[in-house]
């Protein structure tokens, strides 16, 4: 018998420690639950109209809403489009409009929503939808490269890093988790009526950069934000903030570039 | 064959991004600081008139052509009054401004709408104006519907 061959056959050994059921210890059945999954479908190719769809399957309670996407996908229907890469909440892929409000698909449990209920899925909204629950990106990006948000550092290159006190990485801190998906932006009034407005999620974009001690083109940032569809557009509703699955605090970034510009021009 | 090209999908509207410099630096940022500090002049200003019209004295029962008349009397109440109106007209205004830029989609429309609330802003800023400061309770010559106070002519 080959080591190898031991170790799958040989029972594993006892846990050392005695999980009592209450915790989850007996290692039971993980519960299972029928869901009605109603997602906005849009094909451009066939209708120029939008058109809900149910579908209907059993998920588990350690599943989320992209792993019913993905059941609906790969079981049910293989047309419905949507967009993914990591599936654990770094990417920023998957924002979407789930039960009204803007989520990420791989960080929503299903057992957190209303399952009795159909869980309804849509595009989010501000950006040209192009199949089912994707969007076109484009004029969200735009206004991400416009801010420049890349160091700009006028001063001579060092041989080692750019050296920074633990208080002035903290300044920006809460910017810097940013991921671009976009709930945010899309989850935005100012947004929503034209467009041109620069939305939340460029500005903590900006504001990461502001705020940074080793940058030096912070002027040229508020400069741009100061712009008539700029900072001053921000009504603040709070729905970005709301909408951050990083828990950005975002209309506070926002209010603290409009401070910024303040005491610049004052 | 595979040379075919592949129609461009037709999304329901695309947006065109088109934000474009405008001349007015600052303008919004001026409009943004306005609105925040005419509001707080306000709450002091609106409050102060109704607590002097509606609770001091006699309260609501004082009021009539002659306490208008008597208020507007006094340079302080013409310099409140003045104040009132013009930062109330303009805080207004330019809230009405800000909703027409969300909510008016076409230019045109946009344009039309502006127009028209800064000419109806402008009328009633002068108006009020006017009447504060020219305001006579007793005009020479009137004979009939003269208040109590007026001297017989």
């Amino acid at each position: 018998m080959s080591p190898i061959e031991t170790a799958e056959t040989a029972p594993e050994p006892a846990s050392k420690i005695d999980l009592p059921a209450h915790l989850g210890g007996g290692g039971g059945e993980i519960p299972s639950f029928d869901i009605t999954l109603r997602v906005r479908r849009f094909d451009p190719e066939t209708s120029a109209e939008s058109t809900w769809e149910d579908f209907a399957m059993t998920m588990y309670g350690t599943d989320r809403v992209l792993d019913a996407l993905h059941k609906v996908k790969w079981e049910q229907d293989g047309s419905l489009s949507f967009r993914r890469s990591c599936a654990h909440g770094v990417c920023g892929s998957d924002a979407m409009r789930i039960n009204g409000r803007n989520r990420l698909a791989c960080k929503t449990l299903l057992k957190d929503l209303d399952t009795s209920k159909p869980i309804t899925v849509e595009p989010i909204k501000g950006l040209p939808v192009e199949k089912d629950l994707i969007v076109d990106m484009e004029p969200f990006f735009q206004s991400y490269r416009e801010i420049m948000p890349f160091l700009i550092n006028t001063g001579h290159e060092p041989a080692k890093e750019r050296l920074q006190s633990a208080e002035e990485r903290e300044r920006f801190d809460d910017t810097t988790k940013c991921i671009l998906c976009a709930a945010c932006t899309s989850s935005c009034p100012v947004f929503w009526t034209d467009g041109q407005y620069f939305g939340p999620a460029a500005i903590v974009n900006a504001h990461r950069f502001i705020f940074d001690s080793r940058d030096d083109a912070g002027d040229l940032r508020l400069e741009i934000l100061n712009d008539k569809e700029g900072v001053w557009r921000c009504r603040t509703t709070f729905n970005c903030s709301e909408a951050c699955p990083r828990g950005i605090q975002v209309t506070q970034a926002i209010a603290e570039v409009k401070q910024a510009i303040l005491s610049r021009k004052i | 064959m595979s040379n075919d090209t592949i129609a461009a999908p037709r999304s329901a509207h695309t947006p065109q991004y088109k934000r474009h410099k405008t001349g007015r630096a600052s303008f919004e940022m001026m409009a943004w600081l306005f609105m925040r500090l005419s509001g707080v002049v306000l709450v002091v200003l609106i409050f102060g008139h109704l607590f002097v019209n509606l609770m001091l004295g006699q309260g609501i029962h004082a009021i009539d052509f002659g306490f208008v008349a008597g208020k507007w009397s006094s340079p302080f109440w013409q310099v409140w009054d003045l104040l009132m109106l013009w930062l109330a007209m303009l805080h207004g205004t330019n809230g009405v401004r800000t909703i027409i830029n969300d909510y008016a989609e076409r230019n045109g429309t946009r344009m039309t709408l502006k127009t028209v609330l800064y000419i109806a802003a402008a009328v009633i800023i002068v108006l009020g104006t006017l009447v504060i400061f020219t305001f006579d309770p007793c005009p020479a010559g009137a004979v009939t519907d003269l208040p109590s106070f007026c001297p017989v002519p």
